[in-house]
């Protein structure tokens, strides 16, 4: 699968997940969540700011109970809670926001 | 819900020439999900797994030792390395990366993971558990 | 000849068998886990240290760097060559034995 955007096509899995993550920028998480009916907050920006960072450090998406207990520590316990992240990401917070980070589908995810 | 089981994953090959070190990671990562009592023990080869400065830019491979630096946020804390296969290799723990867990209850101190363990000690282990798995 | 070798010596005996066959004045170069093989120090180190006045000893260095050996962890005699050293070393061998 793929779609195009600015004159640029991007290759995807058969899920939406964006097949070479160093092909990522901002239009394309904007592109991700516009197909999806939601709109980018700042809140959801630092979510997926964290994951693109915990990527770059370990070199894995993290599943959603290692997010949410690591959201809390950086960002504060009103995060770092399931019901948080579920409402700024309500196809399941690691999945859809890895989706809009760019990244591949969380380990262990389904 | 059924009680919590032992759990070690014994890891016995060196990184990249074959897939089961990788594999074996994500199976770790993906069965703490689990809320088993989980432990790791790297013999033989695979002790080299751990092994500090792995760069794979001119290899081309993907550099998979950063993840295991994520296991104790996985509450993976338990790191055993047997002593005589790092011996035979001409290995210290000084050669390992680096791996801590952060206690939660302890004002979120770091805490080492790695043991060094003879290969006594790490037979007693293997005794104690209920499930083992080796990759 | 030039004779490859892939696997570590702690897992398998394709670096014994290379050795006992190799005549003297061939390369011997190690490759992926077999760059395990040039280590200094471990319990198979005499093998090939021996052998090194004999043969030349080469090991892949990107191989090495994958691994996180450097160069001074290496049995000396041992040199270390990147991927054109490899096509070189094939390429200066009238034939190419790979120890898989």
């Amino acid at each position: 699968m793929a779609f195009e955007l600015s004159g640029k096509t991007y290759e995807t899995d058969e899920e939406g997940y964006l097949a070479d993550l160093s092909e990522w920028n901002r239009e394309v998480a904007d592109y991700m969540a516009t197909e999806d009916d939601c709109d980018l907050s700042d809140n959801h920006w630092e979510v997926i700011n964290f994951l693109r960072e915990y990527y770059e450090e370990y070199q894995i998406a993290p599943a959603v109970r290692v997010l949410t207990k690591a959201i809390g520590k950086k960002l504060g316990k009103d995060k770092g809670n399931s019901k948080y992240l579920y409402e700024l990401f309500p196809y399941g917070p690691a999945k859809q926001a890895c989706k809009y980070a760019g990244l591949p589908k969380p380990t262990g995810c389904v | 819900m059924s009680e919590t089981k032992k759990f070690m994953y014994i890891n016995r090959r060196p990184p990249y020439g074959t897939v089961y070190p990788l594999e074996g990671l994500e199976v770790v990562l993906i069965g703490a999900a689990f809320e088993q009592d989980v432990c790791m023990a790297f013999i033989s080869d695979g002790v080299f797994q751990l092994k500090q400065g792995q760069d794979t830019i001119e290899s081309g491979m993907k550099n998979f030792s950063p993840t295991y630096r994520a296991l104790g946020d996985y509450e993976v804390t338990r790191i055993y390395v047997e002593r005589e296969s790092l011996e035979e290799r001409g290995l210290t723990e000084a050669d390992l990366m680096p791996l801590t867990w952060e206690d939660e209850d302890d004002d979120w101190a770091e805490k080492p993971s790695i043991q060094i363990v003879s290969r006594t000690q790490l037979s007693d282990l293997l005794e104690e558990q209920d499930v083992v798995f080796n990759f | 000849m030039l004779h490859t070798v892939n696997k570590s010596p702690f897992e398998s005996a394709s670096l014994k068998v290379c050795l006992g066959l190799a005549k003297p004045g061939s390369d011997i170069l190690l490759i992926e886990d077999g760059i395990y093989g040039a280590l200094a120090g471990t319990i198979h180190t005499a093998m090939l240290a021996e052998a090194t006045s004999a043969i030349s000893v080469y090991a892949l260095g990107p191989d090495l760097k994958a691994r996180g050996l450097p160069e001074d962890r290496l049995i000396p005699g041992i040199k270390v060559v990147g991927y054109d050293g490899f096509v070189e070393l094939a390429c200066a061998n009238d034939k190419v034995q790979s120890w898989l």
